[in-house]
């Protein structure tokens, strides 16, 4: 009798163990985004959450944010793309350039759609090496972080190009003095994206498959699934995103500068990575990156508004990283 | 061998487990003395892995004791338990691929000096624990991940012998040796017997367990069902106690007619083969490891290149990739269930589909509510033991595993099964549910279906098959009637004895 009760409360506490672990696979991310700015907001006050402040922090997010839907399908197929700070300069230089010629709304336009194919052709670029060479992503994308730098410092003349203010500038410019729909239109542009992207891991053959490929390369092979085809697709998706991050940052700029997102990479994919991401490949969620990527704004943000110097958000900023991964290694220990 | 006299070296009472709501292990015993060979047999989930990992320090189990040579034994972790001299050599062999054999043998117990390796002990200690298996053939410097698989086990023995070892656990040793490295793995049980070393045999081949042991002890549900000695039991018994009731009928045969073509070899080159397969018919390639069977299969599904010769499948010929040969209605169950045959990391669901996602939703949207419902309908009928669909596939036991990779073929509803091992590490029932399940598909007047069907496991071919070919040094033999073959046949075949048959 002893025993049997010895062994219900065993039972009772492993399963309350077992049943934590999964809570946290499944809203882990949303639940350290919920801590994260409950702690900020006792440590600032209510304003913290002021409407202002909160579209701040949306419009700071929005770059890391953009990128890291591409950086999210790259994961999730196993991939890693490390040029994407470069894109994201080549893009404001490109859009800074075209906008020299032509600064119309429409020039504006073709100016952004440049920037973006020049993005994408950067993506393919890296889908065909990693698939040809056979070479792992990681060496293949600091190989063309490196060219995709170069090649923006070229195009530029290695300075910063001024251009003429258009439709563009206005993308993050903040919806708080009653212009816009109560938020920036790239905010908008964004959240639309990430429900697209969200669908199509989730919902499409194309996602399915970019899950089983991460999972595992050589069953998807097995399965009839065209890695080739699906992996440069990915690539030239996730190049054409940080395009469009390098638009909302030239936008924000309103310039085009070579030198600009140094690092932006890191971000990125510490956005995913705390969202839940695994860089072994198979598992990610748009809904955890875009809460990764708000983490590490609320705390950049917090630490600032609290006046706590730079180097601090930079310790809990790294810390959160480690932990989260930690806390995915806990978390993956219910299904060995 | 002599009836077990005096202290057992190994005794393991009444041992518990428990995982969440399942019970692994409900107060088994296990019991071996000195020199002698103890196996261990249960169907896959029966409880031997837990019983293992306990003996191994890998898991603290909840109730229950051990004693080695009479003193109480309670490992913490790996390292205590290879101190108190146990030893296991499992499946998957745990050797460090670019060390060489000596480094990988003295591994955790280098000689040092003054903090710095002894290069000539280290030799020394290696050749030594080479010779005690009477293999100084291989060479102390030569790195382990350019040795066979039979020559690695040795050296993990090596490394057993050389830490001292007393209780020698053996899991599931022959599933990559070949049976020339199998008779030689044999023959080094016998001799460290009779230097007194306790053995614990693992295997599911039951034909092993009668060569190699003295006495056996059967596990079921995670308690004892059974032991005895070997000699007095026949094969029937054991199985009879594994599964709690008497197979009557392993292999069902219906009544089955040989229809159209549906794939035709001609001069293959890898295998060169030459063959045809029918509708409604089980053809077999029998051959040793290495024969060049799985490249051939590999190379008809288009995940080798085809050097020269042509391969017909119904309406279409010429090259193709996996995602043709899925379209013409051809699909491949790889050997490697974990590497490739299966995407461990996700859920039931997405594997059984992965390769016909087309009809789960409109145009290139894939509906999770439709490919739920597919995936449980194959559970259902395929009696597949998980929590549900969206259950990870790597959480499976073995046989479950490779009933969700068969799923994979029936849900894509191909025409021609080419199956590599399909019963490869899986526990008796599963293997008669296979068994039936691929009479129940070439049988019948409907929709029937040819399956090409490679296995080591000689008896299943010639209960399987209607036709077998034999697979000898990369060259497949002409396709005969099952009734014209024997085991004894196609082992002669097989290892390139023709004349001799």
């Amino acid at each position: 009798m002893d025993r049997a009760l010895a062994a219900d409360a065993r039972l009772g506490r492993q399963s309350r163990i077992v049943t934590a672990r999964r809570l946290l696979d499944e809203r882990g991310v949303l639940l350290g985004l919920v801590v994260v700015a409950a702690t900020f907001g006792v440590l600032i006050g209510p304003q913290f959450f002021a409407a202002a402040n909160l579209e701040l922090m949306a419009r700071q997010t929005a770059i890391v944010c953009v990128a890291a839907l591409g950086m999210t399908m790259v994961i999730v197929a196993g991939g890693i793309d490390l040029s994407v700070g470069s894109i994201v300069a080549l893009s404001t230089v490109v859009t800074a350039l075209l906008l020299r010629h032509d600064s119309s709304g429409s020039g504006a336009l073709l100016a952004a759609f440049a920037a973006l194919a020049a993005g994408a052709v950067c993506g393919a670029l890296n889908g065909v090496l990693v698939t040809q060479l056979r070479v792992v992503p990681f060496i293949v994308t600091l190989g063309t972080m490196l060219l995709v730098r170069g090649a923006a410092k070229g195009l530029s003349g290695e300075r910063r190009l001024e251009a003429p203010a258009t439709w563009l500038n206005e993308l993050l410019r903040t919806a708080q003095n009653g212009r816009g729909l109560l938020l920036p239109s790239g905010i908008w542009l964004t959240a639309a994206l990430a429900v697209v992207v969200a669908l199509t891991l989730q919902y499409t053959r194309f996602g399915r498959h970019l899950f089983a490929i991460g999972s595992s390369e050589r069953t998807a092979r097995l399965c009839g699934v065209r890695i080739t085809r699906t992996k440069i697709a990915v690539y030239t998706v996730a190049g054409a995103l940080g395009a469009l991050a390098g638009v909302l940052t030239f936008s924000k700029l309103s310039v085009g500068d070579p030198t600009v997102a140094i690092g932006l990479e890191l971000d990125v994919i510490a956005a995913v990575i705390i969202g839940g991401g695994s860089l072994l490949g198979g598992r990610g969620s748009i809904i955890g990156t875009i809460a990764g990527a708000a983490i590490m704004t609320i705390i950049q943000i917090g630490c600032s508004q609290q006046g706590l110097p730079n180097w601090v958000q930079q310790i809990v900023t790294g810390a959160i990283i480690v932990f989260a991964v930690a806390l995915d290694r806990w978390r993956s220990k219910t299904q060995s | 061998m002599a009836e077990a006299v005096g202290a057992p070296r190994l005794e393991m009472r009444g041992v518990g487990k428990r995982f969440g709501a399942t019970i692994a292990l409900d107060g088994a015993d296990l019991t071996v003395h000195p020199g002698e060979v103890c196996a261990l047999v249960g169907q896959n989930g029966a409880g031997k892995s837990t019983l293992m990992a306990i003996l191994a320090g890998a898991i603290a189990p909840d109730e229950g004791t051990m004693r080695i040579d009479a003193v109480p034994y309670a490992p913490r972790d790996p390292f205590e338990s290879r101190r108190a001299g146990v030893a296991m050599i499992h499946q998957e062999l745990s050797l460090a691929p670019h060390l060489s054999v000596m480094e990988n043998i003295v591994l955790g117990i280098e000689p040092v000096r003054h903090g710095f390796v002894q290069r000539r002990r280290m030799r020394d200690i290696a050749i030594d624990a080479m010779r005690q298996l009477g293999h100084d053939d291989i060479r102390p410097d030569a790195q382990v991940s350019t040795l066979q698989p039979a020559a690695q086990q040795l050296v993990e023995i090596a490394r057993a012998l050389a830490t001292g070892c007393r209780v020698l656990v053996l899991d599931e040793p022959t599933s990559s040796l070949g049976p020339a490295d199998v008779r030689a793995l044999f023959d080094l049980i016998g001799r460290l017997k009779a230097r007194g070393m306790a053995i614990v045999y693992i295997s599911h081949f039951i034909e092993e367990v009668k060569a190699v042991s003295d006495r056996f002890v059967v596990l079921r549900d995670g308690r004892n069902a059974g032991d005895g000695v070997t000699a007095a039991a026949s094969a029937a018994d054991i199985v009879a106690m594994m599964v709690g009731r008497t197979l009557d009928d392993m292999y069902p045969r219906g009544a089955r007619t040989a229809g159209e073509p549906m794939l035709q070899l001609d001069r293959v080159v890898p295998g060169s083969a030459t063959l045809t397969l029918h509708r409604g018919e089980i053809l077999g390639i029998a051959g040793l490891l290495g024969s060049g069977r799985t490249r051939l299969l590999r190379a008809i599904f288009g995940l080798e290149p085809v050097t020269s010769g042509a391969i017909v499948v119904g309406a279409y010929s010429g090259p193709a990739t996996p995602h043709d040969r899925w379209r013409q209605g051809v699909g491949l169950l790889s050997e490697d269930r974990a590497g490739e045959g299966l995407a461990l990391g996700l859920s039931v669901a997405d594997n059984m589909t992965l390769t016909s996602l087309e009809p789960l939703g409109t145009s290139f949207a894939v509906l999770p509510s439709r490919q739920l419902a597919a995936a449980s309908r194959w559970i259902d009928r395929l009696g597949i033991r998980c929590a549900g669909a969206r259950q990870t596939v790597g959480e499976l036991s073995g046989g479950n595993q490779q009933k969700v990779a068969v799923a994979r073929l029936l849900h894509h509803d191909v025409d021609v099964l080419v199956l590599d091992e399909p019963t490869r590490g899986i526990d008796v029932a599963s293997k008669a549910q296979i068994y039936a399940l691929l009479d129940e598909l070439v049988c019948g007047t409907g929709d029937r279906k040819a399956v090409l069907l490679v296995s080591s496991y000689l008896p299943e071919l010639l209960g399987v098959c209607d036709r077998i070919a034999v697979m000898s040094r990369g060259r497949l033999g002409p396709a005969r009637p099952v009734e014209e073959w024997t085991e004894h046949s196609l082992l002669m075949h097989a290892s390139g004895a023709r004349a001799a048959s």
